[in-house]
C-alpha cells in the first residue's frame, strides 16, 4: 500500500507554503513552532547528553582522574539543568503537544498563536543564557540549588543559571496557559470532554501543573539570586534565614515538575498502545481521571524529598502516606495499558516497541518509588545512586521512551515521510538494552551505599560503575541512530499516506503533512476517542 | 574473595540495619512479583494477540469492577508498606534516653567529633559495640549529611541547629562514613571511618591519648571565662535562670509558651537569647553569635547537660551479646 502518495509537485502544506528564514522565525503556525521547539530541544538534548557521557567516563575508575572535582560538579549540575529545563519539560508538550493538540481537537491553531511564538523565544533566550553560563565557566550548585551552598559558598555563575531557568520557566507557563485555554475554548463541535484523546487529557493535566507550579520555582530562584546579591537573610541561617525553607519551596515546584515531565509521555503511550493494539483504551474514564489525580496529588508530596533533611517525624509520616496515594493512579494507568492489549491485534511497529519499553521501565521506576516512599528505607537510599536510578527510570526509561515513540508515531504526519522501519526497531532495541545496562546497576550501587554526586568513590563500587558506563555508550549510539535516519527520511524517505498506521484520531484524517490551517472545514465529531471498531486494520505486508 | 571486591549487599552492623533490610527484601519480592506479572501479561498478550491475517481485535470498553479492584488492592498493599516503613523510621528518629553522646561539627570538607570524655577526632569516629550512640550534629557552613551505609542511617547536618542521628552498632569493624548531601568541590572527599570496637578496647582507646578534661569540664571553663556564671548563678539570685537540672525539662517562657530544654533550645538561647526568654526574666542577655565556635558551643551544651542528673551514667556496662567478635579487627565495608 506504499505509494498511494503524491507524485512530483507536492500538495501545499505547512512546510512548503512559505520559504525563507523569516517565514519560520515569525511564524504563528503551531506546527512550525513545534518544529522550532524540536530543533531547540534536540540541540539541548545532545549538550546534556555530552555532559552525561563525561560523567560516566569519569566514573569508570574510582579515582578522580579525567576531570577536576569542580569540573565534575559542573558536569552533573549542568546535565541536570539542561536536561530537565531545556529538554524534558518542553519535550512532549512543546513539540508534540504544540503540533497535535489543535489538530486533535479539530482547531486551526492554539488559542494564542503569538504567545505560542513568544514561548519559543523565551525558551531560546533562556537557552542562550544557559549556554552563556556553560561557556563562561559553568555552575556547580547541583540542579537543586540547595542553600546556603548556592547562595554563599560558590563562586560560579549561579545567578546566570538561575535566571536562565527563570526565563525558560515563563516559556513553560505560557505554553501551559495556551493549552488550557485552547482545550477549553477551541474544541470542534461534538468534541466533548469525554471524547478527547488521552494525549489531550495528559497535556491538560500537565498544563495545570505548569501554570500553578512554575511561578513558585521562579520566585524561589529569584530569592536565591537576591540572597546572593544583597545578602538578604532568607535561606542562610547565618543571616537569620532557614535552609529548609528553600527545600520546601524548591520541591513544591520540582516534585510536580516530575509530573510535568511524565504525564505527557503517558498521553503519548495511550495513543500508541491503542493504535498498535487496534483497540479502544481499556477504562477511558479512569485513564482520564488518573492523570488529573496525579496532577492534583502531585502537589501534596513534595517533602518526600526531605525525609532526612530535618523535618519533623510527623511531617515525614504525612508526606510518606500521601506519596503512596499518588502511586495509585500511576498503577491504574499501567494496568489499563496492559489490559488494552488483551484481545487486541498487536503490531510490533517501532512506536509500539517504545511503548512496551515505556510500560516496562516506567513500572520499574514506579515500583522503586514505593521503596523510596517507605520512610525507613528512604533514610538509607536517599541521596544515593538508588535515587539516581529511580528517577532515570521514570525520566529516561519513561519519558524519553515515550517521546521517541511519539516522534516515530507522528513523524509521518509531521514530515510527510516514512522513516525506515527496520532501523527504527533496531534503535528502539539498542536504546532499551543500553538504558537498562546504564541504570540497573545503579540501583545496586545505591543500596550498597554509594552516594550520588561523587567524583571519586570507594573501589568496591567499580564493577557496577563500569557496567553503567558501558551501558551509557550503547545508549548514546541508540540516540544518535534516529537522529540520522529521521534526517535521512526527510529527503529520501517514502512519502507518507495520510494515515499510515490506520489510527483513530482527527490528526490522521487530514493530509500528511497538514496544511497550514489543518482542516479545510471545521470537523464535526460524532465518535468517541479510539473508535477502532470503525477503522480497518492494517494487514501486515508479506 | 570475589565478594570483597564486588559486594552485592551492604554489611549489616547496627540494630536497625536488619529491620531496614527485612522491609527492603519484602519490597523486592512484592515489587518483583508485580513487575514480573505485568511483564508476563504484556508478553503473553503481545504474542497471543499479535496482528495476523484472520485475527480481529475485540473491542472492550473496560470494567468498573476491574478498575476498582486494581485501585483498592494496590492501595491496601501500599498502606501496609507505609505503616512498616513509618515504624522503622519512628525507631530511627527516636533516640533511646540512655545513650552515649558524640558531638559532631561538619564543615567543608571534614567531620569533627567530640566525645563527652574529652577525646576529639577528625574523619574517624570510634564507638563501642552494643551501646546506643547519639550523634548530635551541626554544620559550620553548608548542609552536609551523615551517612553510614552499614548502619542504614542518614541524617542531614544543618548550619544553625542541631540534628540528631542514633544507632547501636552490633559488629566490630571499620565502616564507611560518607557525606551524602552535595556540599561543594570536595564533597566526595568528605568521607571517614566509623570504627566500632569491643567495649574493653573502646575504654582503653578513650583513656589513651594523654590527659585532658572531659567535654563538660571544657564547657565549664568556657562558661566561666565568658562570664556566664555571673548571671546564671547556682541559686535563685541570678539575673538569669539557674541552669541546674533544667536539661530535658519543660521551660515556661515569658510569652506563655512551654518548650523543652533540649540541645537546640540551649544552642538557640546562647546564640539568640531574645528568641525564647524564660518567664520571670528580662531579655538582657547579649548574643554570643560569632563569639563562641561550634565546638565551644558543643562543650557548653555538654556542660549544661552535666548539671542535670543523667538517668544512668556512662559507667553502665553494655550487656548486649556481640555476634562475630572474632572479626573485630577486620575492615568491614
Amino acid at each position: 500500500m506504499a505509494s498511494t502518495a503524491v507524485a512530483a509537485p507536492e500538495r501545499e502544506n505547512y512546510l512548503n507554503k512559505e520559504y525563507g528564514i523569516g517565514s519560520w522565525l515569525f511564524t504563528t503556525d503551531h506546527k512550525r513552532i513545534a518544529l522550532l521547539y524540536l530543533i531547540t530541544i534536540t540541540f539541548f538534548f545532545f549538550i546534556g547528553g555530552f555532559f552525561a557521557l563525561l560523567i560516566r567516563l569519569e566514573l569508570l575508575t574510582p579515582e578522580g582522574d579525567l576531570l577536576l572535582p569542580d569540573t565534575y560538579n559542573k558536569m552533573f549540575t549542568m546535565h541536570g539543568q539542561v536536561m530537565i529545563f531545556f529538554f524534558l519539560i518542553p519535550a512532549v508538550p512543546a513539540v508534540l503537544g504544540n503540533f497535535l493538540i489543535p489538530i486533535m481537537i479539530g482547531a486551526k491553531d492554539l488559542a494564542f498563536p503569538r504567545i505560542n511564538l513568544l514561548s519559543w523565544y523565551l525558551l531560546v533566550i533562556g537557552g542562550l543564557m544557559m549556554i552563556y553560563t556553560i561557556l563562561s565557566g559553568g555552575v556547580d550548585t547541583g540542579w537543586t540549588f540547595y542553600t546556603p551552598l548556592s547562595t554563599h559558598f560558590l563562586d560560579t555563575h549561579v545567578i546566570a543559571a538561575a535566571l536562565a531557568i527563570f526565563v525558560a520557566g515563563f516559556s513553560s507557563i505560557l505554553t501551559g496557559l495556551n493549552f488550557i485555554v485552547t482545550i477549553h475554548r477551541m474544541r470542534a463541535p461534538g468534541m466533548t470532554w469525554s471524547r478527547l484523546p488521552l494525549f489531550v487529557w495528559a497535556n491538560y493535566a500537565t498544563a495545570i501543573i505548569q501554570v500553578l507550579g512554575t511561578p513558585v520555582l521562579a520566585i524561589t530562584l529569584m530569592l536565591v539570586a537576591l540572597e546572593r546579591v544583597f545578602n538578604l537573610g532568607i535561606f542562610n541561617p547565618q543571616l537569620g534565614g532557614d535552609p529548609l525553607l528553600f527545600q520546601h519551596l524548591f520541591w513544591f515546584y520540582s516534585h510536580p515538575a516530575v509530573y510535568i515531565m511524565i504525564l505527557p509521555g503517558m498521553g503519548v503511550v495511550s495513543e500508541i498502545v491503542t493504535c498498535f493494539a487496534h483497540k479502544r483504551i481499556f477504562g477511558y474514564k479512569f485513564m482520564a481521571l488518573a492523570v488529573i489525580a496525579i496532577a492534583v496529588l502531585g502537589f501534596l508530596v513534595w517533602a518526600h524529598h526531605m525525609f532526612v533533611a530535618g523535618i519533623s517525624l510527623y511531617a515525614a509520616m504525612v508526606f510518606s502516606l500521601l506519596s503512596y496515594f499518588v502511586a495509585v493512579p500511576s498503577a491504574i494507568k499501567v494496568f489499563n495499558w496492559t489490559a488494552t492489549m488483551f484481545k487486541g491485534s498487536v503490531s510490533f511497529s517501532t512506536p509500539m516497541l517504545y511503548a512496551f519499553g515505556f510500560i516496562g521501565l516506567f513500572t520499574m521506576g514506579g515500583l522503586t518509588g514505593l521503596f523510596l516512599a517507605a520512610l525507613g528505607i528512604d533514610v538509607h537510599v536517599t541521596d544515593t545512586y538508588f535515587v539516581v536510578a529511580h528517577f532515570h527510570y521514570i525520566m529516561v526509561g519513561g519519558m524519553v521512551m515515550a517521546y521517541m515513540g511519539g516522534m516515530h508515531f507522528w513523524w509521518p504526519k509531521i514530515s510527510g515521510r516514512l522513516y525506515p522501519e527496520n532501523w527504527g526497531r533496531l534503535a528502539a532495541l539498542i536504546i532499551f538494552i543500553g538504558f537498562n545496562l546504564t541504570f540497573f546497576p545503579q540501583f545496586v550501587l545505591g543500596y550498597l551505599g554509594m552516594p550520588r554526586r561523587y567524583w571519586q568513590y570507594s573501589p568496591e563500587f567499580q564493577v557496577l560503575n563500569v557496567l553503567s558506563t558501558a551501558g551509557a555508550t550503547i545508549l548514546a549510539v541508540g540516540y544518535l541512530l534516529p537522529m540520522v535516519y529521521f534526517l535521512w527520511s526527510m529527503r529520501y524517505g517514502k512519502h507518507a499516506p495520510d494515515n499510515p498506521w490506520n489510527a483513530a484520531g482527527l490528526e490522521w484524517k487530514i493530509s500528511s503533512p497538514p496544511t497550514t490551517f489543518n482542516f479545510e472545514e471545521t470537523p464535526v465529531v460524532t465518535w468517541e476517542a479510539y473508535n477502532y471498531d470503525e477503522i480497518p486494520e492494517e494487514v501486515p505486508v508479506g | 574473595m570475589f565478594s570483597n571486591t564486588f559486594p552485592l549487599w551492604p554489611t549489616r552492623a547496627s540494630t536497625i540495619s536488619g529491620q531496614v533490610d527485612a522491609l527492603f527484601i519484602f519490597l523486592l519480592l512484592l515489587c518483583g512479583l508485580m513487575c514480573v506479572s505485568i511483564f508476563i501479561a504484556i508478553v503473553v498478550f503481545a504474542i497471543r494477540y499479535r496482528r495476523r491475517p484472520g485475527h480481529v481485535a475485540t473491542q472492550i470498553e473496560g470494567s468498573n469492577a476491574v478498575e476498582f479492584a486494581w485501585t483498592f488492592i494496590p492501595a491496601g498493599i501500599f498502606l501496609v508498606i507505609f505503616v512498616w516503613g513509618a515504624y522503622i523510621y519512628f525507631l530511627e528518629r527516636t533516640p533511646p534516653k540512655d545513650s552515649m553522646d558524640v558531638y559532631t561539627v561538619a564543615k567543608q570538607w571534614m567531620w569533627k567529633f567530640q566525645h563527652t570524655e574529652g577525646q576529639r577526632e577528625i574523619n574517624e569516629l570510634h564507638i563501642p559495640v552494643g551501646r546506643d550512640v547519639r550523634v548530635i550534629m551541626t554544620s559550620q557552613d553548608v548542609i552536609h549529611s551523615f551517612y553510614v551505609p552499614a548502619f542504614r542511617i542518614k541524617q542531614d547536618v544543618l548550619p544553625g541547629r542541631y540534628t540528631i542521628a542514633w544507632f547501636r552498632a552490633t559488629k566490630a569493624g571499620t565502616y564507611h562514613l560518607f557525606c551524602a548531601e552535595y556540599c561543594g568541590t570536595n564533597h566526595s572527599g568528605m568521607i571517614g571511618d566509623v570504627v566500632v570496637m569491643e567495649p574493653a578496647q573502646f575504654q582503653s582507646w578513650l583513656s589513651g591519648g594523654g590527659p585532658m578534661g572531659s567535654l563538660s569540664q571544657t564547657g565549664q571553663g568556657i562558661f566561666q571565662s565568658l562570664g556566664c556564671s555571673t548571671c546564671h548563678r547556682m541559686d535563685t539570685q541570678g539575673r538569669g535562670p539557674n541552669l541546674m537540672g533544667i536539661f530535658g525539662k519543660p521551660v515556661l517562657l515569658e510569652d506563655g509558651r512551654t518548650v523543652t530544654a533540649d540541645e537546640n533550645y540551649i544552642r538557640e538561647s546562647i546564640l539568640s537569647p531574645a528568641a525564647k526568654v524564660v518567664s520571670g526574666f528580662k531579655p538582657i542577655m547579649p548574643t554570643f553569635q560569632g563569639i563562641v565556635s561550634e565546638e565551644q558551643l558543643n562543650a557548653l551544651v555538654a556542660y549544661i547537660k552535666s548539671l542535670s542528673p543523667q538517668p544512668s551514667g556512662p559507667a553502665q556496662t553494655p550487656t548486649l551479646k556481640v555476634p562475630d567478635a572474632s572479626k573485630a579487627d577486620s575492615r568491614q565495608r
